[in-house]
């Protein structure tokens, strides 16, 4: 879920299309825009405060395997939800779990992980290096 | 104040809204901005416009500051009105921002603290000289990169709780009040007052915040870290049954050190003023953290003389979007009021034979 | 989680129907709506009773339901968004099979009466059986309701919760797919 809540909708589409198709589904609840109040903490480690919200948009399917997916999405994007949804039921199948892990899910989170990692170098690049003038006299 | 209905105006109103929308799209030789430029280039805006709009969305709040024509608190005002057309489906776990993938992080206490010093993209070493060539659209270079350490990057709060040399913070498990539910009340405590100033105007903060150094209510401050990154979202809806992660928001985090003599029965210690924000704004954040701490000394037994020592005035003036609409609503028709005081002050001169 | 049924066919209209439903039958007590008609509750519930809980109970409210109903229970955790509360004493909402004890109810305070409880409590039918007869805001004249299914000492006990007023629980009685409110407000006689 975090994976598929992060990915761009084209990102997954075209991922989808390589693996077999979907089991159809009825979707129970949704596609449909939301907020989530998001919480800090008093001094960053005290009690609980409300910081704000952000918008979220969830979807629920069942579909014809008898899977129930959820998808709990941050932005307004109502097919990435109800395919993220899609996704997640499909993933409880056995017999497809290895496969849309493989296709799907996998590549996504090696780019999600990628995208940090360079966040993090560039980081690391502009931390500091401190010398003290003793340092330059030796 | 009395207001009398006024019928009239709708065709002129009409037609100053069209003369505004033409005026906002501007010339038409010219390309029309889109919201991707406005979310990628105008990143400060946007963030400035999420956090005072109390929305996390930078499509949102690019489409606000395209509407508004760049007027951020009009931008802030429109996410605020969006904002109530929607339901809430779950409230968050605190974010972690221990944990937060760092993108800038400097303390002014430790020069060598675990994890460093990391400048990330920040104006502070800037001459502040304008730049044509920006102007010109030249595209910059891409930033560096070095190896990442795995080493974590600890809270300086966290690093002197530790030694006990700062207030401990811990949480009494109380459920926070919430300012979009309940109309604030007096006294208030301090997850509403932080509440109300995560959403407050940043100039109001920072000015308030630069009272507070200059002696009205003097408190002196070290920047014990400032830190801005990504914070993971985990909710737990109650059809799941367990957490899940959401999404990511950008976060920007200031921890004061203020110096504190102790009392009878606490030993001296440092205490703390806090500041978190959406987006990256270092000023929002610290202006925050400045009067956060000063809001507090009543609590820690200070003399609470200052403006910004005091909470109601303090609570009662940070929200733009209020202050905007009372202000402003002072171009509202007054011609009833006005005429009483009018035919009040001609008889008061005839009485005094002027 | 099984999740086998779904919520209303159109959540933003059905909901408002529903909510103009249990407005009009609380502005005039004992009047019968039709609600929920389409709905496919969950077996134990009926179609009313069902559409008032999509209609009125989300996240942000607290709902108490009746082990009768235990196999809704999931039903409302999903599509309300809220898990439902053990303890009926706190709820903002009380799902009852019957006429449940008021005074252990939440029933507000003098200063936020708005905080007691409304109760909805599934009866056999509405329209006929015992006859009671209301005074009351929303009447003019005293008029009359049938129901059956509310207990033989309903008058009794309706009494004492009238006599907190403001403070008060509300009732709707569901039976089908037809609704009736009965608001804290009205004196109650016969039975």
């Amino acid at each position: 879920m975090a994976v598929l809540a992060r990915a761009k909708l084209a990102q997954i589409t075209a991922l989808v299309a390589d693996v077999a198709p979907l089991p159809s589904h009825v979707v129970l609840r949704g596609p449909e825009n939301g907020l989530v109040m998001l919480r800090g903490r008093a001094g960053g480690a005290g009690g609980r405060f409300n910081l704000g919200e952000m918008t979220v948009t969830r979807c629920t399917v069942r579909n014809a395997d008898g899977y129930v997916g959820h998808a709990y999405i941050q932005g307004r994007e109502k097919p990435l939800a109800a395919l993220a949804a899609a996704l997640d039921a499909a993933l409880q199948d056995p017999a497809r779990h290895d496969g849309l892990q493989t296709a799907v899910i996998t590549p996504l989170a090696n780019a999600q992980a990628a995208a940090r990692a360079a966040i993090a170098r560039r980081a690391a690049a502009t931390k500091v290096d401190f010398f003290t003038l003793s340092t330059m006299r030796s | 104040m009395a207001y009398v209905a006024v019928k009239g105006g709708e065709r002129a109103i009409d037609n100053a809204h069209a003369w505004l929308a033409e005026e906002r799209r501007g010339d038409l030789g010219i390309s029309a901005i889109g919201l991707a430029q406005i979310t990628e280039q105008l990143g400060r805006s946007v963030d400035r416009v999420m956090a005072e709009g109390s929305v996390y969305d930078t499509d949102l709040a690019a489409l606000a500051i395209k509407q508004s024509q760049g007027d951020l608190i009009e931008a802030a005002f429109l996410l605020r009105a969006y904002r109530t057309t929607l339901p809430r489906f779950a409230i968050a776990e605190p974010v972690d921002t221990a944990n937060m993938l760092i993108r800038r992080r400097i303390s002014a206490v430790y020069k060598d603290l675990p994890g460093g010093q990391i400048l990330g993209p920040t104006y502070d070493y800037t001459h502040r000289l304008l730049d044509f060539a920006l102007a010109a659209g030249t595209v910059p270079p891409p930033a560096a990169e070095a190896i990442a350490p795995e080493a974590a990057m600890p809270r300086v709060a966290d690093i002197l709780g530790q030694e006990g040399l700062i207030e401990a913070h811990t949480d009494d498990g109380r459920e926070p009040g919430d300012l979009t539910r309940e109309p604030l009340r007096f006294p208030a405590t301090r997850d509403v007052r932080l509440q109300a100033l995560a959403r407050g105007d940043e100039g109001f903060l920072l000015a308030m915040g630069y009272s507070t150094q200059r002696g009205y209510g003097g408190s002196h401050p070290f920047v014990g870290e400032l830190r801005v990154g990504d914070c993971n979202i985990e909710i737990t809806p109650p059809e799941i049954g367990f957490a899940i992660d959401i999404g990511d928001v950008m976060l920007t985090e200031c921890a004061l050190v203020n110096q504190f003599a102790g009392s009878k029965t606490v030993p001296p210690q440092f205490t703390s003023g806090y500041g978190l924000t959406f987006g990256h704004a270092e000023r929002k954040a610290m202006g925050m953290a400045l009067v956060d701490r000063a809001m507090r000394a009543e609590e820690l037994g200070e003399d609470a003389n200052a403006p910004a020592q005091n909470i109601e005035f303090m609570l009662y003036h940070s929200d733009n979007i209020e202050a905007t609409g009372f202000v402003e609503h002072l171009k509202l028709p007054h011609y009833v009021d006005f005429q009483s005081e009018l035919e009040t002050i001609r008889r008061m001169r005839a009485e005094t034979g002027q | 989680m099984p999740v086998a049924l779904v919520g209303f066919a159109d959540p933003v209209l059905d909901a408002q129907a529903c909510f103009r439903a249990v407005l009009d039958a609380m502005a005039r007590p004992g009047s019968i709506h039709q609600v929920g008609g389409t709905l496919v509750a969950p077996a134990s519930l009926c179609p009313a009773a069902a559409a008032v809980v999509l209609a009125l109970v989300d996240g942000e409210t607290s709902i108490f339901i009746d082990p009768a109903f235990a196999d809704a229970a999931d039903w409302v955790r999903f599509h309300c968004g809220v898990a439902p509360t053990p303890d009926a004493s706190v709820a903002a909402f009380v799902l009852a099979p019957d006429l449940p004890d008021l005074r252990s109810l939440s029933c507000g305070s003098d200063e936020g009466p708005e905080d007691s409880a409304t109760v909805i409590v599934q009866v056999a039918a509405l329209g006929e059986g015992a006859v009671y007869t209301m005074m009351g805001p929303g009447l003019q004249y005293p008029r009359t309701f049938r129901a059956t299914g509310l207990p033989v000492d309903f008058v009794a006990r309706w009494a004492e919760n009238h006599k907190l007023f403001p403070r008060g629980i509300d009732l709707i009685l569901c039976a089908g797919d037809r609704l009736a409110a009965l608001p804290r407000s009205l004196s109650i006689t016969g039975g």
